[in-house]
């Protein structure tokens, strides 16, 4: 390290690995995880977000949990919550739909309408 | 590396570790290896988060749920519930009457905290220079090499209003300035955590939980003052403070924000850490000095000034822990928001160690002016077992006490001074309505007592003669006069030592003489000692009415100076007793009472003793 910007490149890639603790998130994907959303599959729909994201290499997404949505017809259920947009929550979640929703939605961008189960708060 | 989902933060400061931290995190990376979600949770060891007293403590980001005194056998449910299910577990959350907080920062006893040098403790991880980097470290530094003259650096120092936070608070800035105006091949600059006060751990606690921050610290003021070698002086009961900073300046060094030409500017600094075998007097910069040097630890006479010449001979400045951790912010957020915090004179944030009686003990980081009832009650959550405030003991053996009519001073260098207390290095032992203040200054008496090296005789021999008369009067020996022989071997070994340990020691019984002498005169007068806590002032009685006769006491006394039966009740013969007080703790009826004062019988018995003594003469 010799100079400021060396710094601020250790920084942002420092940062990003603390985004958990408040640093700056661009999409938060909440999984779901009640006893009939784990019973559905959450587990495995969570896990492969994680995974997903980490192959993409995606710092500005953050995952994490909540419990029971109230929706366990549709289960598992994942919101996907972006700064200044409206609440996407996608229902009947697996492992293929996920890989879809991270490339369609979270990279590019488009919302994949055909999963999504209510918009809003 | 798999994307993690939440940061388990939990605490490994000394309290929590001592309190099970160690046992908890352990019990962690079994449940999570077995639940198969390790590579999932990032889980982090911190330095101290504060609130001691609730210990094992933890944060989980990214809610900010915060838990308490946490088990080995809590973590199953912690794993089970929150982390795969996501429903944070209530019962261990901190619950108030009708209230449960949650999130860390809803927590009352963080509400009136301002975190500056405690802003990373206890939130990133101390062994990770990442972290570190990722709050903004090492920015300082890079800014002021690049962009400040060590003058300007200075000035940037004075006009915060920054004043040391080992105890005497002396701008740190001037310290700087008369070494930057010396001229001399070599400078050094030097770290004092030699931090000995009982119930203080303001500095292990910044060592252990930020030490990037202190090597910071220490390097901006090295360039100021144009010194290119640093030591870190941490006393060996510190190993762990000792093992962070040394695994920190290895770091910097790796990383390259320690060594030649940092930042491509032509500053080039070393440091190193030396151990102090733990002697109290070395905290006072000349002895500190000279155990560096590899001396013996005493003072030498000032001037000359370390300053002037200080280690090897050399220009050199001692600050404090705390005072190099306000560094980097100070240089990273101006000036003008330093010193916008606190009173006229004392700018910016203290550190305290708040223990003694209160509900929080704990570390805590408040803005200075803060009064001490805001410090006590609203931070401290108040005393804790349904007891009254008595007394609270600011700045430790060189402190004063100060009582309940001052709960309203602000909380800054001169007020507290004034009173005959000090701000101190940030020891607050809180006491309630049970402590006996001749006993406590006598136990801070015994302290300097043992810790004065001995170098000068008012020192040495005069807290000696002090802490005699202490111990005469709460033995029942006293005399009228003594209060004035302690009043004034006080004022003149105050104005007589060498060094600080001797000018501040006597504090303890000075304030206690100032506000505190009705409890001196019972000592002396009436031989009595009002809370019970001076043994040959005080006796054991069994309430007749109540006592069953049940003669459990008289099995239990030590030495079968209890005697009865279940129709005479039990006595305790008075003149054999030594106090030990099992009686009382094992009557199941509580009819052994603690009663201020000698017994008469004790009184008589000691009457007759000298009138034999003086028959003999």
């Amino acid at each position: 390290m010799k100079t400021l910007a060396d710094l601020k490149k250790i920084r942002e890639k420092a940062q990003e690995e603390m985004k958990l603790r408040g640093g700056n998130v661009r999409v938060k994907i909440v999984v779901g995880m009640g006893t009939s959303g784990i019973a559905m599959g959450a587990r495995e729909v969570m896990k492969t977000f994680l995974e997903e994201i980490a192959n993409r290499n995606l710092t500005d997404v953050m995952v994490t949990q909540a419990g029971e949505k109230g929706l366990s017809s549709m289960e598992p259920v994942v919101d996907l919550i972006e700064e200044g947009k409206p609440k996407v929550t996608y229902g009947n979640m697996t492992p293929e739909k996920v890989k879809k929703v991270v490339v369609e939605h979270i990279v590019n961008g488009r919302i994949v309408s055909d999963y999504v189960v209510a918009t809003g708060n | 590396m798999s994307l993690k989902r939440i940061d388990l933060l939990i605490c490994c400061g000394s309290g929590c570790v001592s309190a099970g931290a160690q046992k908890v995190k352990d019990k962690f990376h079994q449940v999570l290896a077995e639940e198969g979600i390790s590579n999932e949770i990032n889980l982090i060891e911190t330095g101290c988060m504060g609130p001691c007293d609730y210990g094992p403590v933890m944060v989980i980001y990214p809610e900010g749920i915060f838990y308490k005194a946490v088990k080995p056998e809590d973590v199953e449910e912690i794993v089970t519930e929150h982390f795969l299910k996501g429903r944070p577990v209530q019962r261990l959350m901190l619950q108030d009457e009708d209230k449960t907080f949650a999130a860390q920062k809803e927590v009352p006893f963080y509400q009136k905290q301002v975190k500056v040098a405690l802003a990373n403790c206890g939130y990133i991880d101390p062994e990770s220079l990442d972290e570190y980097i990722a709050t903004g470290g090492y920015e300082a530094l890079g800014t002021v090499l690049t962009t400040l003259t060590p003058q300007q650096a200075i000035e940037v120092i004075k006009a915060s209003g920054l004043r040391g936070r080992g105890g005497g608070g002396f701008p740190t800035h001037i310290k700087w300035q008369l070494v930057h105006d010396t001229k001399s091949d070599e400078k050094y600059m030097i770290c004092n955590g030699d931090e000995g006060d009982p119930g203080a751990f303001m500095d292990r606690s910044l060592l252990e939980g930020d030490p990037h921050r202190i090597l910071e610290g220490l390097m901006i003021a090295a360039y100021a003052i144009g010194a290119s070698r640093g030591f870190f002086y941490i006393r060996a009961e510190y190993p762990l403070a000792i093992k962070r900073v040394r695994t920190a300046i290895q770091q910097a060094k790796e990383a390259g924000v320690l060594g030649e030409n940092l930042f491509g500017s032509a500053f080039s600094f070393e440091a190193e850490v030396r151990t102090g075998a733990g002697a109290f007097v070395c905290g006072e910069e000349m002895a500190l000095i000279h155990s560096i040097e590899g001396e013996r630890g005493n003072p030498s006479p000032k001037p000359p000034y370390p300053t002037v010449s200080g280690l090897w001979g050399k220009p050199t400045v001692v600050n404090n822990v705390e005072t190099l951790a306000n560094i980097p912010s100070i240089i990273l957020k101006g000036a003008d928001w330093f010193a916008s915090m606190g009173t006229a004179t004392s700018k910016g944030t203290k550190v305290f160690a708040l223990t003694g009686d209160i509900r929080n003990t704990g570390l805590v980081e408040v803005p200075m002016g803060i009064t001490l009832r805001e410090l006590i009650f609203d931070v401290g959550g108040g005393m804790v077992g349904g007891h009254k405030f008595k007394a609270v003991q600011l700045g430790g053996p060189s402190g004063g006490c100060l009582t309940a009519e001052h709960l309203d001073v602000p909380v800054d260098y001169e007020s507290l001074k004034e009173r005959g207390a000090m701000m101190g290095s940030g020891g607050v032992i809180v006491m309630n309505d049970t402590k006996c203040m001749v006993n406590v200054a006598k136990f801070f008496m015994e302290f300097c007592v043992d810790e004065s090296c001995g170098k000068c005789s008012p020192c040495r021999i005069g807290l000696y003669q002090m802490h005699e008369i202490l111990k005469r009067i709460t033995s029942g020996e006293g005399k009228e006069s003594d209060l004035e022989e302690l009043q004034r071997l006080g004022e003149s070994v105050a104005k007589l030592s060498l060094c600080g340990l001797g000018q501040s020691a006597p504090n303890p019984v000075l304030s206690t003489l100032r506000y505190f002498r009705d409890e001196y005169e019972d000592h002396i007068r009436d031989h009595s000692c009002r809370t019970k806590v001076c043994l040959d002032l005080m006796h054991f009685d069994i309430d007749k009415d109540r006592c069953i006769g049940c003669s459990l006491c008289a099995r239990k006394c030590p030495v079968d100076c209890i005697s009865g039966s279940r129709e005479a009740k039990y006595t305790i013969h008075q003149l054999d007793c030594i106090k030990c007080g099992n009686c009382q703790d094992v009557c199941p009826v509580k009819a052994v009472d603690r009663i201020p004062g000698m017994h008469p019988e004790v009184v008589k018995h000691k009457q007759q003793q000298q009138l034999h003594a003086s028959h003999d003469d």
